[in-house]
């Protein structure tokens, strides 16, 4: 069975646009530093049919970028994201994204609706460009759409003011779902919610993926969420994939040490005994994506690291079945 | 032996053209010195306009309508301004979610501490580097001397925040209320911070106030938890008792509705509907159109009772061996 | 009535100073609308004109038997028929060169926001280079240029006005294009110019429309300049600054009214336009709301 969602070596660079001083004064020999982040370094990754993968990682992990690639929102610097074979942007000067089989719901779902029009014309519009629907049949679309994601049909004519922040993400949804995608990203869908709102959406989220056999990215950097809905499991620290692999086995087997310091920096109530929160954090800081460490990104804050780790950068390998990890010594004893 | 600080009944309101918003009504609770109290709500709650009732910070169209806030005996509510930033600093600080709210940034860290001392004492430029150096190492910033002279923005959000700490804690403030102030930091820099705050209070026993959604970081500090719903206290008690056994079905629903103690790939426990809009709160208790337990008697407001440390706001409180 | 204009409109009732102002600008709009019907004489009929009627008090009765309310001017017209013209004039102008001023800036100051880089460099630079010129004095060279006549004068104030919408549309289309829904637009993917004119621009018009109620008034003040100083329109349409400038050699020897008049009706419009303007600068500006 093919992947559905193909990314090769996808590396992607943020560099500053100069200006044009200083564009000349470069020119003129100056000494301009082009400050060049690294958000991702030759990223791969597979997301089968049916399949939801969860992207966890910290801020300048480089986890939304992947995202916004895969979603065509932003082309890679190098490298390929494909959805059922065909490149997701097109063009060499100017990407633009050619597809409409990959659609994303965003983080904040009072940003990511235009005030303006009511939400009604705005989950039409796409389908309607595109021809999916009829624009005399667009009204019919929308509400059942709108049922899909459990909200009145009335509510097409209402302006995104008017609904609360749940309601707003379960329109977002709606409008994604609404061009019919193969595959979805979910970029942060539930971190500006209320968790009792949260658990709501996720079940929607579970829901939607059971009737309509969605395939999903589901990113977030909330551990218990992604676990909660996803079938396999890729953290990121750094623009680097560091581990991969089913999503139970990952948090109960974790491979690699920063997946496992991560779990255990998580506060968890355990309220067993005299312990009600049990956590333990990582020590040193996040170092910053405009000078990653050499080699392997996290070996300035593991607790394992050898010389090899500072020099030598480490690639995925599978240390147990369909579970791999981005590290030099992993599997650890017990 | 009284309270370091009682609050007794605060009532906040805020006067809107739509109507009049009723952040916080009746709140009461006392804080003992050196003592952590979490403050757990969703968005609505009132919990981060308590935080603020009690720092004096409510600008119009917001007024304390009610109550009284005492710090070590001295009336807090209807103080004039002079004497509330005179405490303000010296013995109640607070710590806001974004640290860039409190830091100025065009000002390096050293001139910001030195105004923050210079502003309750004398102190001369020297001593008041030696003082920023050590609040600075206090909280675990490194390079504390070098770092000083720089600004805000070449900080990562995460020391940022520990600033913000380091300043609140200058002047060893009785008491700090703190915002959600890890809510918007990595998983790994609030893990560190939670650790630094524990063995800050621990050592300098101060008392905190720890205002958050997030139930795991609350417990981690907090030894009692009040728990907030539509501005009004629903329940309250010792951190483990409540997390073990909650009375109030709110308190519940929380808890259960929190993936990570969930069963992967089923639904999760979800409460129906959404927290009610303040400007518009129904008769009777704000929680009943959302509870599985409601009935008739519901639409008559419930008192909050008291059993020894637990109180609940509930007409039909959950029994005690009920686990979530 | 969930639309953001009956938000926008119950604030605004607040204010009475700017109700009142609308009030002003809507009576003044609709009497230079109805001028044919309402105006005792046709100022522009010379054959009606009679020449004993010139330079006469207000509160005299002409020739013809009317009253002259606001007195004649100095070819005889009747003062108050002819400044109910000259507002129809000036409001025309004024509003013609504003909408046209708008609609061409806002379409470049928006292209340039959304294609970016050198394109969006090269426009800027035009326009800021426009903008360091102070409008009359480009208003005046245009005008001589051009010539006498509406078509020309309207081209002129155009061309003197357009970079201030440019630079205000470049600033919001800038602000919008950066958020998230624009982004998940494109990402449908939408065509390009569907994104602009159907989701950036209409978010820039708060800001636009601000701007387009002071340029109004500025076009309505430019006009009556470029009048006062016979540029322009022909003599035979006389406009509010026309008449101001008619009358303004007989200010000394006590016939005020043939300028002041015309001046008071002037100033008036021009304030109250610019009352509601700053009460919707005001509204639409959010760090002012609580």
């Amino acid at each position: 069975m093919s992947a559905l969602v193909e990314v090769e070596e996808v590396s992607k660079l943020f560099a500053p646009r100069l200006t044009f001083g200083e564009k000349i004064a470069a020119r003129l020999g100056s000494a301009i530093e082009t400050r060049t982040v690294h958000a991702l370094d030759r990223v791969s990754l597979t997301i089968a049919p049916g399949e939801v993968v969860g992207l966890v990682g910290e801020s300048g992990c480089g986890k939304s970028t992947l995202g916004r690639v895969i979603a065509g929102i932003l082309p890679p610097t190098s490298g390929s994201a494909r959805i059922a074979g065909e490149p997701v942007m097109v063009g060499n000067r100017r990407p633009v994204k050619r597809t409409t089989r990959v659609q994303m719901v965003f983080q904040d779902p009072f940003a990511s609706l235009d005030p303006r029009k009511r939400v009604g014309r705005t989950i039409a519009e796409g389908p309607v460009a595109h021809k999916l629907v009829s624009r005399a049949g667009a009204a019919a679309y929308v509400a059942r759409w709108l049922e899909a994601v459990g909200l009145d049909p009335d509510f097409a004519n209402r302006f995104p003011h008017q609904f609360s922040g749940g309601q707003r993400q379960r329109i977002a949804i709606a409008r994604a779902l609404a061009m019919q995608p193969d595959v979805i990203v979910c970029d942060e869908p539930v971190a500006s919610l209320d968790v009792s709102i949260q658990a709501q959406i996720i079940n929607l989220f579970l829901k939607l993926r059971r009737e309509l056999g969605l395939t999903m990215l589901f990113i977030s950097h909330d551990l218990g969420v992604v676990r909660h809905v996803s079938d396999r499991i890729a953290i990121m620290y750094l623009g680097r994939i560091v581990e991969i692999g089913d999503a139970r086995r990952a948090y109960t087997n974790p491979l690699h040490p920063y997946t496992r310091a991560l779990l255990d920096s998580v506060p968890k109530l355990v309220l067993e005994g005299d312990e009600i929160v049990s956590f333990k954090a990582i020590s040193g800081e996040l170092p910053s994506a405009l000078s990653p460490p050499s080699g392997c990104h996290f070996h300035l804050r593991c607790p394992h690291v050898v010389d090899r780790c500072r020099h030598e950068i480490p690639s995925l390998r599978e240390i147990e079945a369909a579970h791999w990890a981005a590290c030099h010594l992993a599997p650890f004893a017990e | 032996m009284s309270a370091l600080l009682e609050v007794r009944d605060l009532t906040t309101h805020f006067i809107t053209r739509a109507g009049t918003v009723k952040a916080v009504e009746s709140v009461s609770f006392d804080l003992a010195a050196g003592d952590v109290v979490g403050l757990v709500g969703e968005s609505g709650s009132g919990k981060s306009v308590t935080g603020l009732s009690i720092l004096g910070l409510i600008d119009p169209p917001g007024r304390i309508v009610a109550g009284s806030v005492r710090l070590a005996g001295q009336e807090l509510v209807g103080l004039d301004r002079e004497s509330l930033r005179t405490l303000r600093g010296r013995r109640v600080a607070m710590v806001f979610q974004d640290p860039m709210s409190m830091l100025n940034p065009v000002l390096t860290i050293a001139t910001q501490m030195r105004l923050a001392l210079e502003a309750h004492e004398r102190v001369s430029k020297e001593a008041a580097r030696a003082r920023s150096i050590e609040a600075l190492t206090a909280v675990r910033i490194p390079d504390a001397a070098q770092r000083l002279d720089a600004y805000p923005h070449q900080f990562s959000g995460g020391m940022r925040q520990r600033v913000a700490i380091a300043i609140a804690l200058l002047h060893r403030p009785a008491l700090i209320v703190c915002d959600e102030p890890t809510t918007a930091l990595d998983v790994s820099i609030q893990a560190q911070i939670l650790t630094e705050m524990r063995s800050l209070v621990r050592d300098l026993g101060t008392a905190l106030i720890w205002i958050s959604h997030d139930l795991a970081t609350v417990s981690s500090l907090a030894s009692r938890i009040l728990v907030m719903y539509a501005g009004r206290i629903i329940e309250e008690g010792p951190t483990a008792a409540v997390l073990r056994s909650p009375r109030h079905p709110y308190s519940r629903g929380l808890l259960q509705s929190l993936p990570s103690r969930a069963e992967p790939g089923r639904d999760l426990a979800q409460i129906p509907g959404s927290t009610p809009s303040l400007l518009k709160l129904a008769e009777g208790c704000a929680f009943r159109p959302r509870c599985g337990e409601a009935t008739d008697i519901c639409h008559e407001m419930p008192a909050l009772e008291r059993h020894g440390a637990r109180a609940y706001r509930c007409h039909h409180p959950l029994a005690t061996e009920a686990r979530s | 009535m969930d639309h953001p204009f009956w938000r926008i409109w119950a604030e605004f009732r607040e204010n009475r100073t700017a109700v009142v102002a609308l009030a002003v600008v809507i009576v003044i709009a609709l009497v230079a609308l109805l001028a044919p019907l309402i105006a005792p004489q046709n100022p522009y009929d010379l054959a009606k004109l009679v020449l004993m009627d010139a330079r006469r008090p207000p509160g005299y009765i002409g020739s013809n038997g009317y009253m002259h309310i606001l007195g004649t001017d100095a070819q005889g017209r009747d003062l108050f028929s002819a400044i109910i013209y000259g507002l129809r004039i000036s409001i025309q102008i004024g509003v013609l060169a504003g909408m046209v001023a708008l609609t061409f800036g806002a379409l470049l100051g928006t292209s340039a926001a959304y294609f970016g880089g050198r394109t969006e460099a090269f426009i800027m630079r035009i326009v800021d280079l426009q903008l360091s010129f102070p409008a009359i004095l480009l208003a005046l060279m245009l005008s001589a240029l051009l010539g006498k006549g509406m078509m020309q004068l309207v081209a002129a104030l155009v061309t003197a006005q357009y970079a201030y919408f440019a630079r205000t549309a470049h600033g919001a289309a800038s602000v919008e294009r950066s958020k998230d829904y624009v982004e998940a637009a494109l990402s449908t993917p939408l065509p390009a110019y569907i994104v602009v004119f159907r989701h950036i621009l209409p978010n820039c018009l708060p800001p636009l429309i601000v701007v387009a109620t002071v340029q109004i008034a500025n076009s309505i003040s430019l006009e009556a300049t470029l009048s006062f100083l016979g540029l322009g329109l022909p003599p035979t349409e006389p406009s509010l600054g026309m008449l101001i400038a008619n009358g303004f050699q007989y200010m000394m020897s006590g016939r005020y009214w043939i300028s002041i008049y015309p001046g008071i009706a002037l100033i008036v419009l021009i304030v109250a336009i610019n009352l509601v303007g700053d009460q919707v600068r005001d509204q639409l500006n959010p760090r002012l709301k609580r």
